[in-house]
């Protein structure tokens, strides 16, 4: 799901074109071209704009109409109930299929650069199956992109596929952040085995003052990574580009997605990184994302949360204990023993974040990180439920 | 594991679909896959257990003076009365020191002042300090100063200088009045309630967790093991170090009064840990340093970088000591043999170049048998991933710098500690198990500093 995108009119452009969604205030700040910018004349958009101001050089139009739009101009019309766009946000705009996709979200909490479709991996819970093409055209998309963004963005996801299978043009795409977003927390996600391998690490690392490799390690044992990423010879291959990181002087979080083979040696793959990985930053556990390849297997992936409560406990207490900082992400609170609430992230990204009818009595639902909005019934915890945190007060 | 199950490891019966086969496997015991799996890790746990030789020695050790107010029969550096100026370390070698200081590349430094007594040679301390400082301007280094001291005498002058330079103090007590004063004749008879007004000034002015002490155990100690713990306990220490006498110094003249043989200490550590534990599920926290570093170096993935632990040894590569008259040793122990008249393990002169040092005869002799892994015995040991080379020790005690392991006091002190300290990890309570593990990650946490000598 790396974009969100819709079918809408247009009419005039000549080709796919990035642009960012102007307001009157991205006009006044002055920081990008006019060229690379599209004004926002949608009634949503509030005042309406003087004649002088829509005959600037735009790159097109955002409007309701098409009237709206100057004569002989590009313009493009959204449909009223699809995608949300609103000022500051990048678009791109692709007459040859008419649609329409947005590429970055001002404020948005988890906004993404998808670095390619091909991957290394093929992991059975994968949210994002790879394809097998040529897609080296996203680097300079990318770079074009990384204009377009606010400067004060204050974190983006460079992922894929596996963003390593760029080479140097990875490189380039967090050199070019480097250069326009410094002050933006970047964190790749990548599964690490090109680092150890004929590329060695510093290919990939660029000087970003804020930059951190996030990759997943499924097993303390060789045979259960590889079957989760169906891939063999793989975990040997992650756990090289690990120390290959580390001896590049980089920051490294590690990733579990807690499938039920998994859970049943979580307690086990705590020990291994604390014993073989203890310079890394942070551990994420991850509940399941119900989506991708994950559908297609999910009897051999799902394990309720309600059912993993003590290996996840024993597992972050004994993370915890040791100093390493570990949290929780994709798992509502009402799914995890009230000692792991502080560990519990909200860590959906606001576009994909749901609530069940449930949630409604539910009086911890603000902190709560809810669910997937694809989540279906077979992919529900028993366990959820509203909590009334009233009786518990006597605890304190 | 089982032992029945340790059987069929070793009789190559354990079948490669049983749980336990793919444990033995991620712990790297067992390897059967060698195309798809990896050794990566051990490599790494090698790196991160062996990190503290990387930077160079980070202890260093200024001897301000030989000079002392008390008569210990245990002393272990043959201190010297108090009007005995050419027992203080001059100005011209303390300037020499300063430079040869800054010549290592550790970029964490511990500048230990150490005696006799340094109290009393006071502004040798403060023009050294004076002149690291000024000299750290541009450096840059993470300096920590400790004073190894009685803190008898102790002025408000002094207090406010180390407040001004964040001193940490390090003290020696070695349990209630009676055993302290019986150990440490003053005489006034009163250098119990000295100390303890030392430390209480010193915490006072320098902040509670500045100030540290160290149990020196005679003969007369060990029948105190409950008492000494609770005399720790009553003061506010959280840390207590129980340490057997050294075969140094004056502690070698007495050794019929003083001595023990060293399974009358392992009996008593025995007592002690059992008291300790109970104090700590009392819900007061105090470890054991030494059985901390211990449990460190078992529990978790770091060294704990104390200098008498290691292997390689600490002796030249961890720690350094700069002596009154500008003679330079590896250890405090290779001083202490000095000052008993074998100078063979001096590195040379403050004035010479640490290059010159390592190149030493006495540097060499030392690392020819400072890893353990090499040595006869300790290469076979199931400890030695564990333990340390104390090469100076066992020259000290055998007469020869490797050493004979079946009749060392080092190795039965160290394997009388691992079996005890395994033993109640193993057997005892979950709420035991915890205590034990929190001292070890509290090693962990302070991996950067070097333990201090005592005073």
């Amino acid at each position: 799901m790396h974009a969100l995108d819709t079918k809408a009119a247009m009419g005039g452009w000549s080709g796919p074109t990035l642009v960012k969604v102007a307001g009157l205030s991205d006009f006044a700040a002055g920081q990008l071209p006019i060229e690379r910018m599209a004004l926002d004349l949608r009634m949503q958009a509030g005042a309406p704009t003087s004649s002088a101001l829509a005959a600037l050089p735009w790159a097109g139009f955002l409007v309701d109409e098409p009237e709206q739009a100057p004569n002989g101009r590009p313009w493009v019309a959204l449909p009223p109930d699809g995608l949300a766009v609103a000022a500051g946000d990048a678009i791109e705009v692709r007459p040859e299929t008419h649609k329409v996709a947005r590429r970055y979200r001002r404020g948005g909490n988890n906004n993404i650069l998808f670095a390619t479709e091909r991957c290394n991996s093929f992991c059975v819970m994968c949210s994002q199956p790879p394809r097998d093409i040529q897609d080296d055209w996203r680097v300079q998309h990318l770079c074009d992109l990384v204009e377009l963004i606010d400067r004060d963005t204050s974190q983006l996801t460079i992922t894929g596929g596996e963003p390593t299978l760029l080479g140097q043009g990875l490189r380039r795409v967090i050199e070019h952040c480097a250069a326009h977003l410094p002050q933006t927390h970047i964190q790749v996600l990548s599964n690490g085995r090109n680092f150890g391998k004929e590329a060695p690490a510093s290919t990939f690392v660029a000087p970003h003052p804020s930059l951190i490799w996030a990759v997943p390690l499924y097993a303390d044992h060789y045979a259960l990574h590889d079957y989760i990423v169906q891939s063999s010879g793989a975990f040997a291959e992650t756990v090289r580009g690990l120390y290959a990181l580390e001896e590049a002087k980089q920051r490294i979080e590690i990733r579990v997605v807690l499938v039920k083979p998994v859970v049943a040696r979580l307690p086990e793959l705590a020990r291994f990184i604390y014993r073989n990985f203890p310079f890394i930053e942070h551990i994420a556990l991850m509940g399941t994302e119900p989506t991708g390849f994950a559908k297609a297997h999910r009897d051999e992936l799902w394990i309720d949360p309600a059912d993993m409560q003590a290996e996840l406990t024993e597992a972050v207490e004994f993370l915890s204990a040791r100093d390493l900082r570990v949290s929780l992400y994709n798992l509502p609170l009402c799914t995890l023993p009230k000692p792991l609430w502080p560990f519990a992230k909200r860590s959906i990204s606001d576009w994909k974040q749901h609530y069940l009818p449930a949630c409604e009595a539910c009086e911890v639902r603000t902190r709560c990180g809810g669910l997937f909005a694809w989540v279906t019934p077979e992919w529900t915890s028993r366990s959820i439920m509203p909590i009334k945190e009233t009786y518990s007060c006597a605890s304190h | 594991m089982p032992s029945a199950d340790f059987a069929r490891v070793v009789d190559k019966e354990l079948r490669s679909d049983e749980p336990l086969f793919a444990d033995l496997q991620a712990r790297h015991l067992i390897m059967a896959d060698a195309a798809t799996s990896t050794l990566a890790p051990l490599l790494s746990q090698y790196r991160t257990r062996k990190a503290c030789i990387e930077h160079g020695p980070k202890l260093h050790i200024f001897v301000v003076s030989l000079r002392c107010h008390h008569t210990c029969a245990y002393c272990q550096v043959s201190r010297q009365p108090l009007g005995q100026s050419q027992f203080d370390l001059p100005g011209d070698a303390a300037a020499h020191a300063v430079e040869r200081l800054f010549e290592w590349p550790a970029r964490d430094l511990t500048v230990e002042f150490q005696g006799g007594e340094p109290l009393l040679h006071f502004e040798r301390i403060t023009s050294l300090v004076e002149a690291i400082e000024a000299r750290n301007r541009h450096e840059g280094r993470n300096i920590r100063f400790v004073i190894a001291s009685t803190l008898h005498d102790l002025t408000d002058d002094q207090l406010a200088f180390m407040r001004d330079h964040r001193f940490e103090l390090s003290t020696s007590l070695d349990g209630p009045e009676w055993l302290h004063n019986a150990n440490r004749p003053r005489p006034e008879k009163d250098s119990y309630r000295r100390t303890v007004e030392g430390i209480e000034r010193g915490r006072k002015v320098l902040g509670e967790d500045a100030v540290s002490a160290l149990t020196t155990l005679t003969r007369r100690s060990l029948e105190a093991p409950v008492e000494i713990i609770d005399e720790y306990r009553k003061l506010g220490f959280h840390s207590i170090s129980l340490r057997p006498l050294s075969p140094y110094g004056f502690a070698r003249k007495t050794e019929t009064r003083n001595g023990y043989p060293i399974g009358d200490f392992l009996r008593f550590y025995a007592v002690a840990l059992d008291h300790l534990l109970s104090v700590n599920r009392s819900g007061y926290f105090m470890e054991e340093t030494y059985g901390r570093m211990l449990l460190g170096q078992l529990l978790t993935p770091f060294s704990h970088g104390y200098v008498d632990l290691r292997s390689p040894t600490g002796a030249g590569l961890g720690a350094i000591v700069y002596d009154y008259d500008g003679t330079v040793y590896p250890s405090d122990e290779a001083r202490m043999l000095a000052s008993m008249g074998d100078r063979s393990f001096a590195l040379g002169r403050v004035d010479e170049p640490v290059t010159a040092w390592l190149k030493s005869p006495a540097m060499q002799r030392i690392l020819a048998a400072g890893v353990a892994e090499t040595l006869p015995t300790c290469a076979d040991c199931a400890y030695v991933p564990l333990c340390g080379a104390d090469p100076i020790d066992h020259f000290a005690r055998q007469g020869d710098t490797i050493g004979h392991r079946p009749t060392s006091d080092f190795c039965r002190k160290q394997m009388g500690l691992f079996d005890l300290l395994l033993e109640r990890w193993e057997t005892g309570s979950g709420s035991d198990r915890q205590i034990l593990e929190s001292w070890a990650h509290r090693a962990t946490r302070r991996e950067a500093q070097p333990e201090v000598e005592a005073a």
